[in-house]
């Protein structure tokens, strides 16, 4: 016996509700199947227990509520976590519930104060079930309470349904007025509370239905609505650029060079749209704020303007304070020198943001040329980088070599703040 | 692979124009002997066909390159895996390299720079890109220095060697492997070398691998 109990406390894993073998949600047939125990056993034990003191009941409705189904992870009760009805539904039940227990233990309705606590929880409970139990559970829990109460989230009607709704609905709404006019002499002060929770519970029956199935639908409609906003967006985007680019494709076929620059402009604007999260057409609008994002402007800039393709790869990322943004200023002047002077169809440019200084590589496999006999407008160029970076303590070194290509090194110390550092 | 031999490369990717048109930049350089376009196809076929190297999408149906690797790989490491991606996104580069695969690079790569990059898979080496060396840089430099890992593990699994990050930076900054060798004064080879124990410290940057590696090598 004991071995046949730890088999089964191992191989079952954790506590499920369970699927075939249930009379009502299958707690006793999962208690059952976890400890290897009889189900008729635990089915008598729980029924003991409800008939004792209602513990058994509540137990159950707790445990429906807790456990998974077999197969599957989430309880009906993290369902209702996530769905706001279920919440709303499940908050305003407790007020209720402690009004009506109040009123039935004042009224010494004894056989009802006794379970009054089980009784009022299991139907709380019912209910949030209702809402929230899986597809096969509600079309089972359907057919068992057929059509009466219709709280379910279902356009499904029928007359009968509606006729039960009223004729309760009405039953309970005479009682109410009943308890207000009459009464329990004992009880004159907690008379209007009782009858007005009556009449509250009729309106509850009466139109509950109806306002559980109009929220419903304004959140399905809510839902719909974002996705077609996304899918409309989405289209936008094709249409507006991709669509347009590949028809200037077609009409420049004949200059390889713009087409190429318009095929990297357009990639270069899907790929922040799609792994960036930018929205297109939004990049240089606003200055940049962090190194990374600086990079990417030079890079989109010289792209566009210049038709080269430009490699930039960032490691770390920071603020860009004021000798930062001069060391953009300068990394952005050799991104365009490479891409008008060097003819390499490619220039790389490489940042990287260390704690104390940030070095910024711009380099081309382009013609090179020999530092020692640099023309005039060349020399000039370089001297307003390597003035810029000077300025700001800087050091701009530049390589090249004939044939081999040119290598512009920018580093710039850092200073002061540092909050903005990513680690 | 003895040099002059065409290496066996097999294609996946889910898009039929871009495969047609890998194909033709490969030209004679390469054999490709198949290709697929869905997870359960290419698993089998590679299987069936046992190519030198895999050039392999990152994103496609049912778990991408990611689930191809790992349906594969445990069993067969003798089979290369260059991934070739669109996706700049750092995670999916990084998980197919954790996953198995012997590099990256991207779509944009002109034909005669993915053929050498296949000859270096094809020859047991490692292939970066200036992006994916970004992307090592960035997650190992993000990566806390000894984040509680006890004294006794090998310290330089967790952070790349000055060296390593010296060839990785070379590389981000757009530097072939030879020029970088001539950069450094090293030969290629010593290059390779660097570029393996990048790529093998990646794979192995999980907590749980690193343990059982350290613990390996030092029963060895």
């Amino acid at each position: 016996m004991h071995r046949h109990w730890g088999r089964h406390l191992r191989g079952r894993g954790p506590l499920r509700r369970s699927r075939d073998d249930r009379l009502i949600a299958g707690v006793a047939g999962g208690i059952a199947a976890r400890l290897g125990v009889d189900v008729t056993l635990v089915r008598i034990a729980l029924v003991l227990f409800g008939l004792a003191s209602g513990l058994g009941v509540a137990a159950y409705v707790v445990a429906w509520l807790v456990l998974p189904v077999e197969g599957g992870t989430a309880p009906i009760i993290s369902r209702a976590k996530s769905d706001r009805a279920g919440i709303a539904l499940a908050v305003a039940f407790v007020p209720l519930l402690v009004l009506t227990v109040l009123v039935v233990a004042v009224l010494r309705i004894g056989y009802a104060s006794s379970v009054a606590w089980p009784f009022y929880l299991s139907l709380a409970g019912l209910v949030l079930i209702w809402r929230n139990a899986e597809e096969d559970e509600s079309a089972w829990m359907r057919q068992v309470t057929g059509t009466l109460l219709q709280v379910s989230t279902e356009p499904r009607r029928s007359r009968l349904s509606l006729v039960l709704r009223i004729v309760i609905g009405v039953v309970l709404l005479g009682a109410g007025l009943l308890v207000i006019v009459l009464g329990h002499p004992s009880t004159a002060i907690l008379r209007p509370a009782g009858g007005t929770l009556l009449v509250i519970a009729a309106f509850v029956v009466l139109f509950g239905p109806w306002w559980l199935s109009v929220a419903r639908q304004l959140v399905n409609e809510r839902q719909a609505r974002v996705r077609a906003e996304e899918r409309t967006e989405m289209a936008a985007r094709v249409h507006d650029s991709v669509l347009q680019t590949l028809a200037l494709i077609q009409k420049s076929s004949d200059n390889p060079q713009r087409v190429v620059q318009l095929a990297r402009t357009q990639e270069r604007e899907l790929r922040s749209w799609l792994f960036d999260g930018r929205r297109p057409g939004s990049f240089g609008e606003e200055e940049a704020s962090t190194l990374a994002a600086g990079v990417q402007l030079i890079e989109h800039e010289v792209e566009s303007t210049h038709g080269v393709a430009v490699e930039a790869v960032t490691v770390g990322d920071c603020t860009l304070a004021e000798e930062l943004r001069a060391l953009l200023a300068a990394g952005k002047e050799g991104t365009v020198n490479a891409a008008k002077w060097s003819g390499a169809p490619v220039v790389s440019l490489f940042a990287e943001v260390e704690p104390d200084k940030v070095t910024l590589f711009v380099r081309d496999r382009g013609h090179g040329f020999d530092p020692t006999e640099i023309p005039a407008d060349r020399q000039g160029i370089a001297e307003s980088i390597r003035a810029r970076m000077a300025r700001h303590g800087g050091i701009a070194a530049v390589r090249s070599t004939p044939g081999a290509g040119t290598e512009v090194e920018l580093t710039m110390p850092r200073r002061g703040d540092r909050a903005g550092d990513r680690a | 692979m003895s040099p002059g031999a065409r290496p066996r490369v097999f294609l996946v990717d889910d898009h039929h124009l871009f495969r047609s048109g890998v194909r033709a930049e490969l030209g004679d350089e390469v054999e490709v002997v198949g290709e697929a376009d869905e997870v359960g196809a290419a698993v089998e076929l590679i299987l069936e066909r046992t190519p030198e190297v895999v050039l392999l999408d990152v994103h496609f149906p049912e778990g991408g390159g990611q689930a191809v690797l790992q349906a594969i790989k445990p069993d067969h490491p003798e089979i290369r895996f260059l991934a070739l991606s669109v996706s700049d996104a750092p995670e999916d580069v990084i998980a197919v390299i954790r996953a198995g695969a012997r590099g990256y690079v991207t779509k944009t790569i002109s034909g005669p720079e993915l053929v050498a990059a296949i000859r270096r898979v094809a020859d047991g080496d490692a292939v970066f890109s200036p992006r994916l060396a970004g992307f090592v840089l960035d997650a190992f430099a993000s990566m806390p220095a000894t984040d509680g890992v006890p004294a006794s593990f090998d310290p330089e699994l967790d952070q790349l060697s000055a060296r390593e990050r010296e060839v990785l930076r070379l590389i981000a900054r757009g530097y072939t492997y030879k020029e970088l060798a001539r950069e450094l004064s090293i030969s290629s080879k010593t290059v390779e070398s660097h570029v393996s124990a990048v790529l093998r410290k990646l794979q192995l940057s999980s907590r749980h691998q690193l343990t059982k590696w350290a613990t390996d090598r030092r029963l060895a």
